[in-house]
């Protein structure tokens, strides 16, 4: 069975939950995608754009050093965040933004959490002479002042939303509004698998590159398939790009780690699989952060592309079918991955890819403890760079900002 | 007699608009969520709209049910259900106005985004709404081809479900959509979300003529924008229900600090707006 069917669902997930004004929009969508996908022109046009303005393909590099903090595993990164623009999401938005350009449309607008797919949209803007609008929760347009900067410098304009709870699920109501309204000239870049169909599919087949390029290079390089692949788990799409080429291959097992922010337990978490039910927000079923009435309730995590009390109906649908398998990684544990890549390998990691490199590890000792005599080769997605974090990361670890020393002075 | 006289398609609210065009007329439907100011001053409100100020109120109500991310509504009627939300108004609420409103000469309707529907379990829903009196659904966000739960859960129940066409809409869309209701459908007339605007739409009398053409057996009804008599008036002369709902809500906009005044200010709007459809057709 090949999912999702032709009106978007996957199995029980999926769906086109949104009012009628957009359904026009998203068949028109729908259509166009399905028409480029199979025109050797956009795929070229796409292809010369990963490969000169991207930085593609992305190389895999083995974590030797770390390799040795997680048991007999053997660790393998694929890196994304060697991207421009730092992340994943340029390969979602180059190929959303050409296909606005095909659909005669002049104007995109989307969401943004942290600011990363902000300014990825707004990057692609740039390039291809597309307006463009990014909304942004008020909470975050706070906490992430610099992006907000990076954005109007690359000429977008960014729309503080004070609605609801302010965060990032807000944006992304905020940018349906706008869109039901300049539907005629403007294209809605979704950032992630989430939302009504075709979404959830037209991200999937644009962030597959991932695991198209990943799987051919354990193949040519490394000798073999990996046993395990890893990704973090916010929407999702780094993680049904890195996941989607490996599901055919029955011997690969695939780990999405989700934000279990202080503990799923303490219910501040984004761990929306793993302690999430059933329901429907942003246009698609999928698996929520609801309480018992339906009202979504929100989501805490030290990961801004992970705060998100949804997930894309994909992963929902691979959890259902046990085909993927799903566990929450905290704010502690994603941390301490994070100093731990940094010092063994040179590697600052997003706080968002630290979680799969926590999952990693996690699973590296387990397998350890389970079966000593394994030697397990774990691929993970390092979907983007650190930089961001920055300022997070000495928060959290208290660090005094002072140098060690000064040199140099006069007496 | 109106054209309207097929029995299982008008459902309950469909009866009620027939018997209003037979009177001349279309039907005025007004919106309040349930919970703002609060859940009693709720109740107050859909009371009075059901009476403006000379006895004559709207003929149907629809009561909305406060959700977290009302992707369909703009800001009054966002900030009235965030503040709902924030004093703990429940989904149940929703059927205590529905039974005000039962007790009344009008009929009561409810609007809900789906998710609260799926929650609840749309069988429970329905089965605690009809008890309650209610005439039947309005659902924005739910697509009338992919809910076969609901279309069983209203027809064994016996309510009314309507759904939603825009001016983007097929027309194959359009006889799907109608096909499906029962009651009435509801017409967007803007591309865009809910709120009073200054003039009405030119796309209103698009959709509707358009509407008619596709399935000429179903009353079809125009929201969006509405705010006052005289564009009910203007709306009424070609749709069979206007619906009002931001502009009915800003009369509450103290907030509960001066509720006999906020009352008889929505009176007084119900009472123009019933003027208007009464002379819409005239």
């Amino acid at each position: 069975m090949t999912v999702p069917d032709s009106t978007g669902h996957f199995g029980r997930f999926g769906g086109r939950f949104v009012p009628e004004a957009l359904q026009a929009a998203l068949t028109e969508l729908d259509e166009a995608f399905t028409e480029a996908q199979a025109d050797p022109e956009y795929r070229a046009e796409l292809a010369r754009l990963q490969r000169d303005y991207s930085g593609r393909p992305t190389p895999i590099t083995v974590a030797e050093n770390f390799s040795k903090e997680c048991g007999n595993a053997r660790i393998l990164l694929k890196r994304e965040d060697l991207n421009h623009t730092g992340a994943h999401k340029i390969n979602n938005v180059l190929g959303q933004a050409l296909l606005t350009k095909r659909m005669g449309k002049t104007r995109v607008i989307a969401e943004t959490g942290a600011g990363q797919h902000g300014v990825a949209t707004a990057t692609a803007a740039a390039l291809l002479g597309l307006e463009c609008r990014v909304y942004m929760g008020e909470v975050d347009t706070q906490r992430q002042a610099l992006n907000v900067a990076r954005m109007q410098l690359l000429g977008a304009e960014v729309y503080a939303v004070a609605a609801g709870s302010r965060t990032l699920k807000d944006a992304m109501n905020e940018a349906m509004r706008d869109w039901v309204t300049t539907v005629d000239d403007t294209h809605y870049l979704i950032g992630t698998v989430g939302g009504p169909h075709p979404f959830p599919v037209l991200v999937r087949e644009l962030q597959r590159v991932i695991s198209t390029e990943a799987r051919q290079q354990m193949l040519d390089d490394h000798g073999a398939l990996p046993d395990y692949v890893a990704a973090c788990v916010g929407g999702g799409s780094n993680a049904i790009g890195m996941f989607y080429d490996f599901i055919p291959d029955q011997s690969v097992k695939l780990y999405g780690f989700e934000a279990a922010g202080d503990g799923v337990e303490t219910g501040r978490h984004a761990a929306t699989i793993v302690a999430g039910s059933a329901g429907v927000l942003h246009g698609a079923r999928t698996y929520v952060l609801q309480d018992e009435e339906g009202q979504t309730i929100e989501s805490h995590s030290i990961s801004a592309g992970l705060d998100y009390p949804g997930v894309g109906p994909e992963h929902a649908w691979l959890a259902d079918t046990g085909r993927a398998v799903y566990e929450g990684v905290t704010d502690a544990e994603a941390m301490e991955a994070f100093r731990m890549l940094t010092r063994t390998e040179g590697i600052i990691p997003a706080i968002e890819s630290a979680h799969a490199v926590a999952g990693a590890r996690r699973l590296g000792l387990r397998i350890a403890e389970e079966d000593p005599s394994a030697r397990p080769t774990i691929l993970v997605s390092l979907s983007g760079r650190g930089d961001k974090d920055v300022a997070t990361a000495f928060e959290y670890f208290g660090l005094p900002g002072e140098p060690d020393r000064t040199v140099g002075g006069m007496e | 007699m109106s054209q309207f006289t097929d029995e299982a398609r008008l459902g309950i609210s469909g009866r009620v608009v027939a018997g209003c065009l037979d009177q001349g007329r279309p039907a005025l439907v007004g919106y309040l969520p349930v919970g703002y100011p609060s859940v009693d001053g709720s109740i107050e409100a859909v009371r009075a709209i059901t009476e403006g100020d000379e006895g004559r109120g709207v003929d149907l109500v629809e009561i909305g049910i406060p959700y977290s991310d009302p992707l369909m509504d703009g800001t009054v009627i966002q900030h009235a259900t965030t503040k709902a939300r924030a004093r703990g108004v429940h989904t149940r609420d929703a059927f205590k106005a529905v039974e005000a409103v039962a007790a009344t000469s009008a009929t009561p309707m409810v609007m809900t985004y789906w998710n609260l529907v799926e929650a609840y379990g749309p069988d429970a829903f329905a089965r605690d709404l009809a008890a309650a009196g209610g005439a039947g659904v309005i659902t924005p966000d739910l697509p009338p081809d992919d809910c076969p739960e609901w279309l069983e859960a209203t027809d064994a129940h016996g309510l009314d479900r309507v759904f939603l066409i825009a001016p983007s809409s097929t027309e194959e869309r359009i006889a799907l959509t109608m096909g499906t209701c029962r009651g009435w459908v509801y017409a967007s007339s803007v591309m865009g979300v809910t709120g009073a605007r200054a003039a009405t739409s030119d796309a209103a009398p698009v959709i509707v003529k358009r509407a008619r053409e596709v399935d000429p057996c179903l009353p079809i009804g125009i929201g969006l924008g509405v705010s006052n008599g005289e564009q009910a008036a203007e709306i009424g002369s070609f749709a069979d229900l206007v619906i009002v709902g931001s502009a009915l809500l800003k009369c509450l906009d103290t907030d509960g600090a001066d509720m006999p005044g906020d009352l008889a200010r929505i009176r007084r709007l119900a009472g123009d707006l019933a003027a208007g459809v009464d002379r819409a057709r005239g």
